[in-house]
């Protein structure tokens, strides 16, 4: 998995509340089996001026000449709510996007998130909307650095926020772990537990299909 | 077992978690064992194939299901092929995923296919005290049973399949309790879309729900799923409820319930599965349920809610500017105006399906109001079963006839047009009344305007071609 450390970058706002996960990719664009190749279907509701259409809608936040190379979302409240879809983060972090600064996330999208080296970060609405009236002004020289071995997000003009994030999603972006090579050392653990627990509740362990 | 000799009063959640617990990783953040890995045909081929290729397997591919709702056709006589274009792809390479890994498959002509969570307390997968995930936010209906069962994406589904456990933070507790007696015409959905509406979808944000109340114990297992499976929309980690006699009997028997020996030793259990008095939780809500009307949404979050017989709110009396825009956004997207009736909404089509209320009791509710009355003209009506199960089930009772002779569709079982699943969807900005669980922009179709609410209102719209309080119409 890609690592986190220090990312600055170009902040686009999407300041809706609410932000779901079939917003950020419709069904319609899962068309593989695969987890690559859905760069294309983010935001595609929003992005493109027909349903199925490839036409840019000039009017929407990433198609605009000052927000080109976008790495940085900067949302409101609940960002990623709703499906359980990873393919929305795959979609994000295809597209380039590093890190997602919201006032809240849904939970299974701000783990699927961390488990694909974006960064997201919570914090006051007010501030990101603050950082987004900010950075708007001229979004390619005002870029946001984000520190992550701080827990610290920095304005263009040297606003510092501090972030709060779960200690082990820290270290695992920082690290770019892989949760499961970790929990397959605990292979004994997992025999002990199981075998013990077979005495206790016999009913979970079902036979093999015949 | 550290929870039965623990003098300290705890949560039914907490029980359930200390039972799974294989290690502490700091941090609140615990190593749990999963009873159940549920599949489906969207990322189940996905998460077994990327394991495959990091040359891992499948711990226990005894204790994985895999079902095709996700992309599956509802046409009758379906087969492979799906109108979502490469759509066979996926149901093809997760039957042979499933065959490779050893897991059960219950594929497209399996008497057993369904909605997953439909079939999972169907089948007797899930279990009260068992922890049960699967990639589909809508997991979380199966607590229903008194199971902890959430949502996960794809890695962690990778996780639960090499590992049999998941690396979880503790989410904080909410109690949410319903007192009261439900009014007629109002039903488990209708509480819910009320709750999210009065706390708003960002509500239960970092929290895992344990309903209860008198409304919620007067609940039939089905309804108490519905309850459960809009935990979600209100962006809780999951619902519970305490597993009470009416959950036991609905288990018991069922193809892989336990039973002999094995029953008697669960049932023993389980009857010690409830929160201990003076447990205390993080927060308490409350709610009465005798205030509560048929609910129907006006936007596109579950929180865009009022009664149907109650009018679009105005913006400007909205709480903050963030809300006041999301509001006027789906005004202008729902095409429709402040202080407008709900009521008086025509309506394009009506829909009954999907994993929040396309059970048994969802189609009889349905079909009682549909019985000798035919659905307006011009309205689109379909009903999809929430699983080959409950659709035999309906056609045993004659439901199938009602439906269709008012002029619904009559489908297979799948996820179908919650989603856009099997490549259906409704028309451009078409009007839809649904018993599912998300009025998202363009979720139901190109700019299609989905309305949420129970399969009552649904029907009773369905007759009337406008969106309808179904105490308007008595069941027949």
């Amino acid at each position: 998995m890609d690592c986190f450390i220090v990312h600055s970058g170009v902040a686009a706002p999407l300041m809706k509340a609410n932000i779901d996960t079939d917003a950020i990719i419709p069904s319609r664009e899962m068309k593989r089996v695969s987890k690559v190749g859905l760069a294309d279907g983010l935001f595609a509701g929003w992005r493109y001026t027909v349903q199925g259409g490839r036409e840019p809608d000039p009017a929407f936040v990433l198609n605009l000449a000052q927000y080109k190379g976008t790495s940085i979302l900067l949302a409101g409240i609940n960002f990623g709510c709703g499906s359980s879809r990873e393919h929305a983060v795959w979609a994000l972090r295809e597209y380039g996007i590093r890190a997602i600064v919201a006032a809240g996330f849904g939970t299974i999208f701000m783990n699927n998130c961390v488990r694909n080296g974006i960064l997201p970060v919570v914090l006051e609405e007010a501030d990101i909307q603050a950082l987004a009236d900010h950075s708007s002004e001229d979004p390619q020289q005002r870029q946001i650095t984000i520190d992550l071995q701080v827990q610290r997000l920095y304005a263009a003009d040297g606003r510092m926020f501090a972030f709060e994030i779960p200690a082990n999603d820290r270290e695992m972006l920082l690290e770019g772990l892989d949760p499961i090579a970790l929990t397959l050392k605990r292979q004994q653990e997992i025999d002990a537990f199981q075998q013990r627990d077979k005495t206790l509740r016999p009913w979970i362990y079902l036979r093999p299909e015949s | 077992m550290n929870t039965l000799i623990n003098t300290s009063p705890v949560t039914l959640f907490e029980k359930i978690w200390a039972q799974h617990r294989i290690a502490e990783l700091g941090d609140d953040t615990a190593l749990l064992h999963i009873d159940r890995v549920f599949l489906h045909e969207r990322t189940g081929s996905v998460a077994l194939d990327a394991l495959r290729n990091d040359g891992r397997s499948v711990r226990n591919p005894e204790l994985v299901f895999c079902t095709m709702d996700h992309i599956v056709d509802t046409f009758p006589g379906r087969g492979d092929a799906t109108r979502m274009p490469g759509g066979d792809a996926f149901i093809r390479s997760t039957r042979d995923s499933a065959y490779r890994a050893g897991i059960r498959l219950f594929d497209i002509t399996d008497p057993r296919q369904g909605i997953v969570h439909v079939v999972s307390p169907e089948q007797g997968i899930a279990l009260p005290g068992a922890t049960v995930v699967c990639p589909d936010s809508h997991t979380c209906t199966q607590g229903a049973l008194g199971a902890l069962a959430w949502g996960i994406g794809s890695s962690e589904a990778e996780h639960a399949l090499a590992t049999q456990t998941l690396r979880v933070k503790k989410p904080r507790t909410m109690q949410v309790t319903f007192d009261g007696t439900l009014g007629a015409g109002v039903t488990a959905k209708d509480l819910m879309l009320h709750l999210i509406a009065a706390h708003t979808a960002a509500g239960g944000s970092g929290y895992m729900l344990e309903f209860n109340g008198a409304a919620v114990r007067a609940l039939d297992i089905e309804a108490r799923l519905t309850l459960c499976n809009l935990a979600v929309e209100f962006s809780a980690f999951s619902g519970i409820i305490a597993p009470d006699d009416k959950v036991f009997e609905y288990v018991s028997g069922r193809p892989f319930a336990p039973q002999g020996l094995h029953w008697d030793q669960a049932l023993d259990q389980w009857r010690s599965l409830w929160s201990d008095e003076g447990a205390s939780f993080d927060r308490t809500l409350c709610v009465n349920a005798g205030d509560i009307a048929p609910m129907v949404t006006w936007g596109n979050s579950p929180q865009h809610g009022v009664a149907v017989n109650g009018v679009v709110p105005d913006p400007a009396k909205a709480g903050d500017a963030s809300q006041r825009q999301s509001m006027m956004r789906a005004l202008a997207y729902m095409d429709l105006t402040p202080g407008q009736r709900l009521a008086e909404l025509s309506i394009d089509a009506a829909f009954i399906g999907s994993c929040t209320n396309a059970r048994l009791s969802d189609l009889r509710l349905a079909a009682g109001i549909l019985k000798g009355r035919r659905v307006a003209p011009g309205v689109k009506a379909i009903c999809v079963p929430g699983s080959s199960q409950v659709k035999r089930d309906a056609e045993a009772e004659g439901l199938d006839r009602v439906f269709r002779e008012a002029g619904f569709e009559w489908r297979e079982s799948g996820c179908s047009m919650c989603f856009y699943a099997g490549g259906e969807s409704f028309g451009y900005r078409e009007r839809v009344v649904s018993t599912t669980n998300r009025n998202f922009e363009s979720r139901q179709g190109p700019e299609t305007r989905s309305h949420l609410a129970s399969p009552a209102t649904v029907a009773a719209s369905a007759v009337m071609g406008r969106i309808t309080d179904p105490r308007m119409l008595s069941g027949n």
